[in-house]
């Protein structure tokens, strides 16, 4: 047998035997048959030393080639082993991820709080600043310094809930040194009479938080609600300012197809005053039932703020002019998610608390 | 406010497209809040009832015949029994359309036919009587279309909101002038001169006013030869349309005076006025009179009234006339009263009397005094041109008034409103934009300064910024352009409102949902929480005595929603709350209550280690120590289940579980854990604590130490773990209560407690040795600080 033959026969018999394992322990325990010393190839290899040195190249060649055919065989296999192994291994680990028993543990924040900060961020974004202040206050921050005195018959306007703080309801004083009551702030405006008294001009914040009016409840109205009111005082200020700022705001938070307007108004605290109206939200201004078919809806009050109000916190109305808005938060929540009656969002159930 | 086109035009050319002027009117501030083309009623005639049958088979409808042909009557079914046989009434024919959208068939009812309708004047959309069927005026040609015969065709009614600042606007004359000034037309008051006759004596009357702060005008003439009569069809049309109902030709020429000019006014039976005798003055309390409406009163002093020459009331002033000298059918000589008082003694007494009235609703915004005499014109002029007979009208006017308030002129800088207005507006365009709506100006030496008259219909304009909301409006708003400011800061978020937001996440992302319950409390809520405050702020003036305390704590709020929930069977709450609680300041110089955020959860079917664990991760989260000292006597709390929260020495509230008495009164039938604590003291902690400085982290291996006490169950476990801490010195990295047992084998009274310990040096591996030193410190510590024994 010429020492191609036996090259050959002992490549074919490498290659038959790891054809016939079965699982990778065999052809593991194979190996060494297969690469080792004492392998039919290793052992053709050791009769290198008699072949004629002019087929020592070509016997050599042959021999490689062999060992490579066997060891890409025995690759092959083996490939084959790990792929099957894996599968099964991965077969026994399936999960139906449907079955999942654990209940979702993410909470949720009051719809008003999200609007509350949805409104704070886009204010954040247009360079104001958010203060706070307290919501039982004297009759001063609440009308008196808002050019509302005792006797101004805008005061019907606000169904104010005083406070019984006994002795103490009459001794209070307000900055006019006279006795004050005491009640649950019917806007935010006296943040802004606050903000105006610590802070000197430039000014420019918004006051969002809780107020309260002697009403009864019913599906548009509620005794305890939200509003986010807006103060600027700088030099030059004009009504244009309200404008544009009214504008980009209501760009910023309803998007850019709605647009507001300013109407002529009345309020003791501003003048000029204005209603500020932004293109309806449910039609974009086509006209529809909610907007009563002309396109746009109130959204709150506006002007420019008042030299009363300005001098009573001690601002040069001809240095510094300023303009205030503010409008409610529970409504906004309530028009954007087409809830139909206020006092759904105060029962507290955790079946609308979740929804949002 | 109500406005018709056609009684606007009498003073100004107004034209246009129905909607285009009521946006003009908008953005006048006069907000439209409807506007109503009227209905031409297409197939709506005028018919005349022929005859009245009883329905054979039904009583609350009668079987009317209608002639539309004369001759020709048609059967119609009727619920109404106001009419009698020869009247003239507005019919819908079959096919009709009604304003509602309902379409007239033929219908049989009980087994008669009905060919059309009778209808009444709500049904047509021209009033508010719904109750009978409309009898219309003999003089209408029977068979013509209803809306032609009453003359309004084309008309168109507008709705308007005005503001509390435009008394002139509270007249068909005010809006048409604020239009037409805008529409750039010609505005003109008619001459309403009538020819008069010399007084007798029977005509004298004499006016006393006693009080000139409320009664600052006071006009009157006499009108004799009246017959109090029905006024012309026009007329009630126009009453009916703005909201009024016609009475009789006096008291609706006086309501109509009132309507196009703003000047409420009132009339008197001259007869019934004993010797011509009127004063004016405040009342005193008690005193009473039988008004109008045939209610007697009672009136408070400060009431403005009108008194007979005894003294004795014959009307309230502004708001309602007495009913004895009420006009009546048998009138022939009226006092015609135009009056300016005192806005808010008006609005006060029509308020207490609850009799806010067309008038009142004028006075209380103020009318104007110039135009009494004009008004008393008007009166005179409409009620001769309406009235059947001859009236003589006395041409002497009674006025009494003292010094009546002139306004001086208001010195205006254009270069003011022009900042204000954020426009250069030139001296000449607000001169325009202010003469064509009464406003005189003047121009002076200064270029930039213009003195400006306020006309007396405007009372509420009187500096320089109320006119330039007058110029503004009428340039329009809208026509001002926009600009945006920009603040010279950059916007932002306190540490305080940032931490605060980052606390509500903390909670949502531990599965509380926030809740905001009421802040009013009932009485006995405070104490039904087991709650014990000694004086709760009450309201003064609570809408309902459910909802007359303000919350001293949130617990009773979140209590009352988790009741809610169980009642509705949601189950499993994770709820919380963050929000303002009140109480009375200690503080005497304060004159607020003192009034404090909290945060506060409340987790049902959950014991106390829900809210330790909850408690834990706020911390966790926030980087603030938070400590709890176990407490029996923590109000509202489980007596063996709670504990104060502390940040080192300050107690900022409180967790534990709720005492199940309390869950009792409030039906919640699980264990339920509580969470309570000052969210300032919180915050400020954790602004503190934040921007620490870093701690580079050991490459050396640590070592780990575990260790298990048998403690007195007295002990807290806190307590041990801060004397490990302290014993164990700067190589604790970490420390952990691993496991808590409980066993028969320990003493009566205590329980093992295991911790872990993590050892790490930042300079060097620690020995044997070393970790040795820190086992025994830390087991002589605790065994000798709380009479614990090492469990081997
Ligand atoms: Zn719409």
């Amino acid at each position: 047998m010429s020492v191609y033959e036996q090259i050959t026969q002992a490549r074919a018999s490498a290659i038959g035997e790891i054809e016939q394992v079965d699982d990778m322990e065999s052809l593991t325990a194979l190996e060494p048959v297969l690469f080792g010393k004492k392998s039919t190839l290793g052992g053709l290899k050791r009769l290198m030393g008699e072949v004629d040195a002019a087929e020592k190249a070509a016997v050599g060649q042959a021999l490689n080639q062999a060992q490579a055919d066997v060891r890409q065989a025995h690759a092959m296999v083996k490939e084959r082993f790990i792929a099957e192994s894996r599968r099964e291994q991965l077969e026994t680990e399936r999960l139906d991820l449907t079955e999942s028993l654990e209940k979702s543990m993410r909470g949720r924040l009051h719809l008003v709080t999200q609007t509350m900060e949805r409104l704070e961020d886009v204010f954040v974004g247009m360079g104001f600043t958010v203060s706070e202040g307290p919501q039982a206050e004297t009759d001063w921050y609440n009308f008196e310094a808002l050019n509302l005195p005792a006797a101004h018959p805008a005061r019907s306007m606000f169904d104010t809930l005083y406070l019984d703080l006994g002795e103490r309801t009459e001794i209070g004083d307000g900055e006019g040194g006279e006795a004050t009551n005491i009640l649950l702030r019917t806007h935010t405006s006296p943040v802004q009479i606050r903000v105006m008294e610590s802070n000197p001009p430039p000014i420019y914040t918004v006051c969002p938080g809780r107020v309260f009016r002697r009403d009864t409840a019913d599906a548009s109205h509620m005794p305890v609600f939200h509003q986010i009111e807006g103060l600027v005082i700088d030099r030059g200020i004009s009504l244009t300012d309200l404008a544009g700022t009214l504008n980009e705001f209501t760009a910023a938070y309803f998007g850019g197809a709605i647009r507001s307007r300013l109407r002529p108004s009345y309020f003791p605290f501003t003048e000029p005053s204005a209603e500020f109206d932004i293109t309806c939200v449910i039609c974009e201004g086509e006209g529809c039932q909610t907007c009563q078919r002309t396109g746009w809806i109130e959204l709150g009050g506006c002007g420019m703020v008042h030299p009363n109000v300005l001098s009573n916190c001690g601002i040069d109305s001809e240095e510094w002019t300023g303009f205030a808005f503010g409008f409610g938060i529970d409504r906004l929540a309530l028009m954007r998610h087409g809830i139909k009656d206020l006092r759904d969002m105060y029962t507290n159930d955790v079946r609308f608390l979740e929804q949002f | 406010m109500k406005v018709l086109l056609s009684w606007l035009r009498e003073f100004a050319p107004i034209e246009g497209d129905p909607y285009e002027l009521a946006d003009h009117m908008s953005d006048l501030g006069m907000a439209v809040e409807e506007t109503r083309p009227l209905n031409p009623l297409k197939g709506v005639v005028v018919a005349r009832v022929a005859s009245l049958r009883p329905h054979p088979e039904a009583d609350r409808i009668q079987l009317v015949d209608v002639e539309v042909e004369p001759g020709n009557p048609v059967q119609v079914c009727c619920g109404a029994f106001n009419m009698s046989e020869g009247d003239l009434i507005p019919f819908a024919t079959i096919g009709t359309v009604m304003p509602d959208g309902m379409e007239i068939a033929q219908r049989k009812m009980r087994g008669e036919l009905s060919n059309g309708m009778c209808c009444s004047a709500a049904e047509l959309h021209l009033g508010a009587d719904h109750d009978g069927i409309m009898i219309l005026p003999q003089e209408l040609q029977v068979g013509a279309s209803l809306m032609e015969q009453l003359g309004l065709v084309g008309d168109v009614l507008w709705d308007l909101e005005i503001n509390p600042n435009r008394p002139d606007a509270m007249s068909v004359a005010g809006v048409a002038r604020d239009l037409a000034a805008r529409l750039n037309v010609p505005f003109e008051i008619p001459d309403w001169s009538v020819p008069v006759v010399e007084a007798r004596e029977a005509d004298l009357v004499s006016i006393h006013v006693e009080d000139e702060e409320l009664c600052p005008r006071f006009t009157a003439r006499v009108i004799r030869g009246v017959t109090v009569e029905k006024s012309p069809l026009w007329m009630q049309m126009r009453l009916t349309l703005l909201g009024m109902r016609p009475i009789n030709s006096v008291v609706d020429v006086s309501n109509y005076v009132m309507l196009e000019l703003g000047t409420p006014n009132h009339t008197y039976d001259l007869s019934l006025v004993p010797n011509g005798h009127i004063g004016v003055r405040r009342a005193t309390d008690g005193e009473k009179i039988s008004t109008l409406d045939d209610q007697e009163r009672t009136l408070l002093s400060g009431d403005g009234i009108i008194v007979n020459e005894e003294s004795a009331p014959i009307g309230i002033a502004g708001v309602m006339g007495g009913a004895s000298t009420e006009i009546s059918e048998s009138t022939e000589a009226v006092l015609l009263e135009l009056a300016s008082w005192e806005s808010e003694s008006i609005a006060r007494t029509s308020q207490r009397l609850g009799l806010r009235s067309e008038a009142s609703a004028r006075f209380e915004r103020g009318t104007d005094w110039r135009l009494n005499v004009n008004a008393v014109e008007r009166f005179c002029f409409l009620l001769s041109e309406i009235s059947s007979g001859e009236i003589e009208i006395v041409g002497e006017v009674l006025d009494v008034h003292g010094a009546l308030q002139e306004t001086g002129p208001v010195s205006v800088r254009t270069s003011r409103i022009s900042l204000l207005l954020g426009r250069e507006f030139t001296s000449a365009e607000i001169r325009e934009l202010l003469l064509p709506i009464g406003f005189d100006v003047e121009t002076t030496d200064e270029e930039d300064i213009q003195l400006v008259t306020v006309p007396s219909f405007r009372p509420d304009t009187e500096t320089e910024t109320d006119i330039a909301e007058e110029v503004a409006r009428h340039y329009g708003y809208s026509s001002l352009g926009t600009r945006v400011p920009r603040s010279p800061d950059a916007g932002r978020l306190t540490a305080q409102q940032k931490m605060r937001r980052m606390i509500r996440q903390i909670m949502i992302g531990s599965g509380l949902v926030e809740a905001m319950p009421n802040p009013f409390l009932a009485p006995g809520d405070v104490s039904k929480a087991g709650l014990s405050v000694a004086n709760p702020v009450q309201l003064l003036n609570p809408l309902a005595v459910e909802e007359s305390v303000l919350r001293p704590s949130l617990l009773p709020g979140l209590l009352t929603s988790a009741a809610y929930n169980y009642s509705h069977r949601n189950t499993g709450l994770r709820l919380f709350e963050t929000g303002a609680i009140f109480l009375a300041s200690d503080d005497p110089t304060s004159s607020l209550p003192d009034e404090s955020e909290q945060l506060a959860a409340l987790l049902t079917d959950s014991d106390a280690a829900h809210a330790v664990g909850l408690l834990r991760e706020l911390g966790d989260g926030l980087k603030v120590e938070l400590t709890l000292i176990n407490a029996d006597d923590l109000p509202g709390l489980h007596p063996t289940r709670g504990a104060r929260i502390c940040i080192g020495e300050e107690e900022i509230g409180s967790v534990g579980e709720i005492d199940p008495v309390i869950l009792e009164r409030f039906e919640i039938e699980d264990r339920c854990a509580w969470l309570d604590l000052r969210l300032d003291g919180l915050i400020e902690a954790a602004i503190a604590g934040s921007g620490v400085a870093y701690q580079p982290v050991s490459t050396f291996p640590s070592s780990d130490v575990d260790l298990a006490f048998v403690v007195d169950e007295e002990v807290q476990a806190s307590a041990v773990e801060q004397t490990l801490r302290r014993a164990a010195g700067d190589e604790l990295q970490g420390l952990q209560l691993f496991d808590v047992f409980r066993s028969d084998q320990m003493a009566q009274g205590s329980r093992s407690l295991a911790f872990s310990l993590k050892l790490q040096a930042k300079d060097r591996t620690l020995t044997d040795e070393e970790v040795g030193g820190v086992r025994q410190r830390c087991i002589q510590a605790v065994e000798t600080s709380h009479k614990a024994t090492l469990r081997s």
